[in-house]
């Protein structure tokens, strides 16, 4: 918060990608509000199944506000969605809420469920974007990648290609999102693809940091740290700049060299700026 | 070729150690392609280290905060004083071991030891000159310096540039390297009595508890003690902490206008509390200072990049509060994610205390405040204060092999990348006159 508060130029709002709580908890969704509060720009939020699970979205809500919007800024128009929606008959067979959050929480769990945008809001979305032009620039931010990747992990929204072919007619659209907690971008026509990466989790882990009093949600699943001497290696933020109509990632992140990824108009797709040729890649591990 | 420099009782401890062969505890020293040892080369950037004519009042050189008497420091100082009385903002580094710093200064704004030099002569707060002019014109003309550097580099009158008078200091320094100490004989000499029971549990809470080791890195066969990074642990930047954002736009304006950083962070104390930052421009770096090395830091106080922390125990004590320095402080926004209260006893503190004490280089063990230094040479300013060396016998505690006798000094010419050190906190032989 701190460090975005001293960018310059000055960004006109602040998005963030959901999972502001770790299960779904009012004294995690408040104590992340909390944390969020010295940022000094309006800042829309996207929802995560870590916020959702547990009440459905309730008090995310009475905090935050609805679950799925747009608006228009400087030319652009902007839409957030809930892409961590499930079936109702996986939503209503589990005894108690928090056995639900749980299982949703878990990586890996055969008893998960795979997210998607859902019939109710791609008929909103439909209607929404029928009255914007198709030259319209258009954003959309989402918690989980409209696309497919790893539906072990949900980096997967189960009818991504839906929500693509409502998408697809804009001359230039860009979806940005969340939940994987690393680098990644695509392009697939004219969607371009960026995520962001998470200011948590990998977590603190030296035994020291428990010992002053910490509000930080229960950690369900540790991770490893690229870098187990650096605790914030693997974690970032991006600034977003969008001025071409297309979004280029500014990546700031802790410990580690920052990264670019912007859209490449002569290739027709976002490309990093500083890992993209061949001899200047870091090689893949290939021990460990 | 060997030659044999016949020398007065001041310098007891100077033998030809090449640097592929280090003290106990440190690596090979590196060294430039470009720039290679030798011994003239060496004992010329030593005379320009103590040679205060190169300042804007003939009274300040290297060697005022970097005084081989306090390990190359200007301890007690806070910060350091430059001419005409003139304080800076940054507490004076040890130069020893800097040869294995990957970047210069508290903020690493010089990458090199090379041109780190060149900074101090021009800083209106310590050399004070308008600009290099002046001190090119002293060495250029003074027949001593210009004798040496044609034997140097074969070069005369405005071949003589900044270049070389950095690569000359950088090769001295570069000699100024100091290991050895009670945790290096015992932690890699295999001396299980070279720490004591009080050192050891230091020791261990320094590698587990107390996490020191994650920034201040000590490896399986060497310890330099740091990670070469740059973190904000709550020194200074604490206390004006609400006006950073304006400061770091101010700082970027001024910047792009052209204002020398160098300068900016030594006159304005505000603005060198943006450590890293006022180098890199990255708002991640803000407040960020380099991790300095702990060899003979406990001959190296105050503490901390602005000198504000007196004694190791109140260093300590504020890494054990989450960085800040009293209780009722408020850590600042920027703090490195690494730094959190580390929950330590008054006895644990203690024992951290004695493992630092425990990181001295023999070189450094006897060093005392004297004013005894009748060398009558005149570049060495005799009434300085000189260190005093420790006996024979003391050094000889140590598993390694003693260095030259007393009273000689041998240097064997360098062959084929073979270099030299030389001895810390002693005029060089050199300058006592054949």
């Amino acid at each position: 918060m701190a460090e975005t508060n001293l960018l310059s130029p000055k960004p006109d709002f602040v998005l963030y990608g959901g999972d502001i709580a770790q299960l779904g908890l009012k004294e995690e969704i408040d104590h992340g509000l909390e944390l969020l509060s010295p940022l000094r720009y309006k800042t829309y939020h996207a929802l995560g199944e870590h916020d959702y699970y547990l009440d459905l979205g309730e008090y995310w809500e009475r905090r935050i506000g609805p679950q799925y919007y747009s608006f228009d800024h400087k030319g652009v128009h902007f839409v957030v969605l809930n892409s961590i929606l499930t079936h109702d008959d996986w939503i209503n067979k589990w005894p108690t809420p928090m056995d639900r959050m749980m299982t949703m929480a878990g990586l890996d769990n055969p008893e998960g469920s795979p997210f998607m945008v859902g019939d109710k809001q791609r008929e909103w979305l439909r209607r929404d974007l029928a009255k914007v032009a198709k030259t319209t620039p258009l954003v959309v931010l989402s918690h989980s990648p409209l696309q497919k990747i790893f539906r072990n992990w949900n980096f997967w929204t189960e009818d991504a290609e839906q929500v693509q072919a409502l998408l697809a007619p804009f001359e230039r659209v860009s979806v940005l999102y969340g939940h994987v907690h690393q680098i990644q971008y695509n392009q697939i026509g004219n969607i371009s693809f960026n995520s962001a990466m998470a200011t948590a989790w990998p977590w603190p882990y030296p035994e020291t940091y428990a010992q002053a009093p910490s509000h930080l949600p229960v950690l369900t699943v540790p991770m490893n740290r690229a870098d187990p001497f650096q605790e914030r290696d693997a974690t970032g933020w991006q600034f977003v700049d969008i001025h071409s109509g297309r979004v280029a990632l500014n990546y700031s992140l802790n410990d580690n060299g920052n990264r670019v990824v912007a859209y490449n108009a002569a290739t027709g797709q976002p490309e990093d700026q500083g890992f993209q040729p061949a001899d200047a890649r870091i090689p893949p591990q290939t021990h460990y | 070729m060997k030659f044999r420099l016949s020398i007065g009782a001041m310098a007891l401890l100077v033998a030809g150690v090449p640097l592929a062969n280090p003290p106990l505890g440190l690596p090979p020293v590196p060294v430039p392609a470009d720039n290679p040892q030798t011994p003239e080369k060496i004992a010329l950037g030593e005379r320009i280290f103590h040679d205060k004519r190169l300042s804007a009042t003939g009274e300040v050189g290297c060697v005022s905060c970097h005084d081989p008497a306090m390990a190359f420091t200007d301890s007690p100082k806070r910060v350091s004083v430059g001419v005409n009385g003139l304080t800076g903002t940054r507490n004076a580094p040890t130069v020893v071991n800097a040869a294995y710093m990957k970047s210069q200064f508290w903020d690493g704004r010089e990458p090199s030891l090379e041109t780190q030099s060149h900074q101090p002569f021009v800083n209106p707060v310590e050399g004070g000159l308008e600009n290099h002019a002046p001190l090119l014109a002293v060495v250029r003309s003074d027949p001593d310096y210009a004798a040496a550097f044609q034997r140097v580099y074969g070069k005369a009158g405005e071949q003589i540039t900044m270049t070389e008078i950095g690569q000359a200091i950088a090769s001295f320094e570069r000699t100024l390297i100091a290991g050895n100490s009670p945790f290096d004989r015992y932690h890699y000499g295999g001396d299980p009595r070279a720490l004591n029971d009080q050192e050891r549990r230091g020791f261990d809470l320094y590698l587990n508890k107390a996490r020191c080791v994650s920034c201040h890195v000590i490896e399986q066969d060497q310890a330099l003690f740091t990670d070469n990074a740059f973190h904000n642990v709550g020194v200074g930047i604490n206390q004006i902490q609400d006006e950073i954002p304006p400061l770091a736009s101010a700082f970027l304006e001024a910047k792009r206008r052209g204002a020398d950083v160098d300068k900016t962070v030594l006159t304005d104390p505000k603005a060198s509390e943006l450590g890293r930052f006022a180098v890199t421009d990255d708002i991640s770096t803000v407040g960020a200072f380099k991790t300095p090395t702990l060899r003979n830091v406990a001959r190296t106080a105050p503490y901390m990049h602005d000198g504000s922390l007196d004694t190791l125990r109140e260093v300590v004590i504020h890494y054990n509060l989450g960085g800040k320095s009293q209780e009722s402080d408020r850590v600042n926004p920027y703090l490195s994610g690494g730094i959190r209260p580390l929950d330590l006893s008054e006895p644990e503190i203690d024992d951290l205390v004695a493992f630092l004490e425990a990181l001295t280089s023999p070189e450094f063990a006897a060093t005392t405040a004297t004013t005894t230094s009748p060398t009558g040479d005149e570049d060495h300013e005799p009434s300085t204060v000189t260190a005093q060396l420790p006996e024979a016998g003391e050094r000889d505690r140590s598993d390694r092999p003693a260095a030259a006798e007393p009273g000689a000094v041998e240097l064997r010419q360098p062959e084929s990348g073979l270099h030299f050190r030389l001895p810390l906190g002693f005029p060089h032989p050199t300058h006592q006159g054949d």
